[in-house]
């Protein structure tokens, strides 16, 4: 039997150390998708079967109806939005840690009041805006015994602006950690050179912050648009019902055993999240940032 | 056209003065108002969490918004005696098993992984993007597919087969990185150490590695737990016919008008807070055993 050089044992360990998380991604992603993709050419026997025999009709239909594009438009104004505001806050608060908190243990103190609601329920926290943002929540009592409005808001609850509240809620933590990691490096003696320099505090922000941040924020907004984009929980409750959004829609699909066309719109959604996802990637190198 | 340069110097070395004669220098306006966003952040992210735990300790007349109605404990009792609230208690216990195989599977295999990753192998960059897919896949999309392709393989859908398996695709990875960023502190040259004393690999995993990355790894099995535990879209096309206790949640979201709901938030908030504790206590203790260590 030939020895087997150094070089190659070390590959055969690595491959052995990674097999679990294969033998996990294998079966519960990779198996799955390609089921998604394969339903998404067939055709529906409208009794939630599936007949074998290729069609495009399913995409067809998808492509064809006004319904669809109204569905992507609205899905991809919430992603937007909230990316929006969860990047403007999560900037701001990371920034504010970083280099406004003098004090270091302090800093972090406040960094994890900030990062333990994410380890309670996300469906809790949403339903917990109900008791404010309703006909008679909190805020609407309060403004009108105030005398600002003499009508109660209708708009708080169970509209666009209650999902992007929600959303905006639950999401702001994965904009946080990821700039603050990349803020906490940045050695504040660059900062200082460049203010002895004659640097105003906008160029500071300018040419030397926002650069050595840019890889937090391409990791946060990874994670805030995938998710954004996959959700149609925060939407049915948060809405009432009012809007819908690509997933949402399919899950109504699904509800009626109509799996060709939830399928194929699965498949469009998955191609739009992984374009999004990969022309964020080219700006970063993930694996790169996150074992620095 | 170089004054404002100079006047900007000047003003900073007169900053520096005052921190040489330890007077710390003024904050800037910018401080007060980024302050001031932070406190409204915070307050935003536990003002309404709050308010349900406040709510949920109404009496027989509470509703489901302010002013309180009473003091009492009845919605708690009303949460796990009523049986149209749904099986509450039989989702609680599922979502708690679950939790705890996917917490053990997750902390070994993103371990695992992490050693893995440590080197360049042939592949590894397959693994890697397989790895971020399964985390940025829309969870009903993934969901979908593994229900169908159970149903496929004629295999009934149960919470402990296919919602775990579902659980530990969005899992692992999240584990994975989190054990790239603790594992990035590892000086491998601790190994080599152990190594040239004479340890076997397993040793050297078991009496070196392990012990040192020990509140790395419980911040993972943190992860693993609560990411778990609160899944839902996961876990709607994958739990077969007994639900977890985030799909009873749903299920009372649409129905329930009662501060049963609140009630069952309080419930799993606590819940969420004996895990973060339980973690947290575990990571000082390890902290301090090591300090204590140090001294001897």
């Amino acid at each position: 039997m030939a020895a087997r050089t150094l070089a190659q044992r070390k590959q055969i360990t690595a491959w052995l150390y990674a097999s679990p998380l294969v033998i996990v991604l294998l079966p519960f992603f990779v198996a799955p998708i390609l089921v998604v993709i394969i339903a998404s050419f067939l055709e529906n026997d409208g009794f939630g079967g599936m007949v074998r025999h290729f069609t495009l009709a399913n995409y067809a239909a998808i492509f064809g109806a006004e319904l669809t594009w109204r569905l992507y438009l609205s899905t991809i104004k919430f992603a937007v939005l909230t990316w929006a505001a969860t990047l403007v806050i999560g900037f701001w608060v990371a920034y504010f840690l970083v280099f406004h908190v003098r004090n270091q243990l302090l800093a972090i103190g406040l960094f994890l009041l900030c990062t333990v609601p994410f380890w309670t329920s996300n469906i809790i926290r949403m339903i917990s805006w109900i008791p404010l943002l309703g006909k008679n929540g909190l805020v609407n009592s309060v403004l009108l015994s105030s005398g600002a409005i003499h009508q109660p808001l209708e708009f708080l609850l169970f509209s666009d602006f209650a999902v992007i509240v929600a959303y905006v809620h639950q999401l702001t933590i994965f904009m946080i950690v990821p700039i603050f990691n990349a803020m906490a490096r940045i050695d504040k003696r660059t900062v200082e050179a460049a203010r002895d320099a004659g640097a105003s505090r906008f160029d500071v922000m300018r040419f030397i912050i926002v650069p050595l941040s840019k890889n937090g924020i391409a990791l946060g907004s990874i994670f805030v648009l995938s998710i954004v984009m996959g959700d149609f929980f925060v939407v049915k409750v948060m809405s009432g019902g009012g809007s819908a959004s690509i997933v949402s829609a399919l899950f109504e699909d699904i509800a009626v055993l109509q799996y060709p066309p939830a399928a194929a719109s699965a498949v469009v959604l998955l191609a739009i999240v992984v374009i999004m996802i990969a022309l964020i990637l080219r700006t970063v190198d993930v694996r790169k940032e996150i074992a620095r | 056209m170089s004054t404002a340069p100079v006047a900007l110097s000047r003003s900073a070395m007169r900053a520096r003065r005052r921190i040489a004669e330890g007077v710390e220098p003024k904050r800037p306006w910018t401080f007060w108002v980024l302050a001031t966003l932070f406190a409204g952040y915070v307050l935003a992210l536990y003002g309404p969490m709050l308010c349900i735990y406040v709510l949920s300790l109404q009496d027989i007349r509470g509703g489901l918004v302010f002013p309180m109605k009473g003091l009492s404990l009845h919605w708690f009792i009303d949460l796990f005696t009523q049986v149209r609230t749904g099986d509450v208690k039989g989702g609680f216990e599922r979502s708690i098993v679950l939790a705890v195989l996917v917490t053990v599977l997750t902390v070994v295999g993103s371990f695992l992984a992490g050693l893995a990753f440590r080197q360049r192998f042939k592949g590894d960059g397959v693994v890697f993007y397989l790895m971020i897919g399964s985390l940025v896949a829309p969870g009903l999309v993934l969901g979908i597919g593994i229900g169908l392709l159970f149903q496929y393989l004629g295999i009934e859908a149960t919470w402990y087969t296919s919602a775990l398996g579902a659980h530990l695709s969005w899992t692992l990875p999240f584990g994975v990185l989190v054990m790239f960023a603790v594992m990035s502190r590892f000086d491998r040259a601790w190994e080599e150490a152990a190594r040239d004393l004479g340890a076997t690999r397993w040793q050297i995993i078991w009496m070196v590695v392990v012990p040192i990355l020990a509140p790395g790894l419980v911040a993972v099995a943190l992860f693993g737990f609560t990411l778990s535990y609160d899944e839902f879209s996961r876990s709607l096309q994958t739990s077969g016919s007994l639900n977890t206790l985030p799909l009873e949640i749903w299920s009372m979201t649409l129905n329930v008008t009662s501060p049963s709901l609140y009630a069952l938030g309080t419930v799993t908030t606590i819940a969420s807070f004996l895990i973060i504790g339980v973690c947290l206590g575990a990571i000082a203790l390890i902290q301090k055993r090591r300090a204590s260590r140090v001294a001897d």
